[in-house]
């Protein structure tokens, strides 16, 4: 996952990127094969205990998906943990500084 | 059937939990609304029959799309109280693409970047105040982006 944060006062604006295939389980390989379904589902964010962010999404989202959110109330040295987790169970957690 | 106080309670209760359920911010993937084959039954399934289209919905795609893999949305709103923001494209095979979940300190303002098969309507959804609105936009792509 890679985040990049900017902090304007206290509005922050973030974009995600995250590393995944997001096979639809429609797709076939070179062989013929179908490539069984593993996309990500849910993205949240939290800071401290408090979540601000989630979305759920579905293979219509391009492979490596990338998101761009924006945050209020918030102040310099805030961070903020992402959280993916995808159809197979598959989870990665990240924390971004502002 | 005897309606004593007791049971009308109870039906209350209960039928409060009902109206409760759609617009509730859980953390859970819809399955029922992300695995609907189209957007009628994918908008029932998440609650938002009847949406009405509204002009406090702003969703920004391309016209033209050279590549379908990945189309550009953005997608805002200045409706009150908004408890999600969903987007479709209607001739996908799984319209559903994405729900935004409002939170407070979250601004109504999202971009990602989906997926067309085909030329389709791009759709949003927002549900607010226990309501649902739309917005949509034409994409034309030249190159599908859901085939291998």
């Amino acid at each position: 996952m890679r985040i990049k944060a900017k902090l304007k006062g206290d509005k922050a604006n973030i974009k995600v990127l995250i590393k995944h295939d997001m096979e639809s389980g429609r797709r076939k390989d070179e062989a013929g094969n179908v490539v069984p379904a593993k996309f990500v589902q849910t993205i949240t964010a939290h800071v401290g205990e408090t979540q601000v962010f989630e979305a759920n999404i579905g293979p219509g989202v391009s492979k490596n998906p990338f998101l761009e959110l924006n945050l209020t109330s918030r102040a310099a040295g805030d961070a903020v943990v992402f959280k993916w987790v995808d159809s197979t169970g598959d989870t990665l957690e990240e924390t971004v500084t502002l | 059937m005897s309606l004593t106080r007791r049971g009308m309670l109870k039906r209350i209760i209960a039928g409060s939990a009902v109206v409760m359920v759609p617009f509730g911010a859980f953390a859970e993937w819809m399955e029922s609304a992300f695995k609907a084959d189209s957007y009628s039954a994918a908008l029932a399934a998440m609650g938002a029959e009847g949406a009405v289209p509204s002009d406090k919905i702003s969703l920004v795609a391309p016209e033209i799309a050279e590549n379908g893999a990945v189309v550009p949305v953005q997608v805002s709103s200045t409706l009150d109280d908004i408890e999600s923001i969903s987007l479709f494209v209607e001739k996908n095979p799984n319209p559903m693409t994405a729900e935004f979940k409002m939170f407070p300190g979250l601004e109504p303002d999202f971009k990602v970047r989906v997926r067309m098969g085909e030329t389709s309507k791009v759709i949003a959804v927002v549900k607010a105040g226990g309501k649902a609105y739309t917005a949509e936009s034409e994409v034309k792509v030249t190159i599908g982006g859901c085939g291998g």
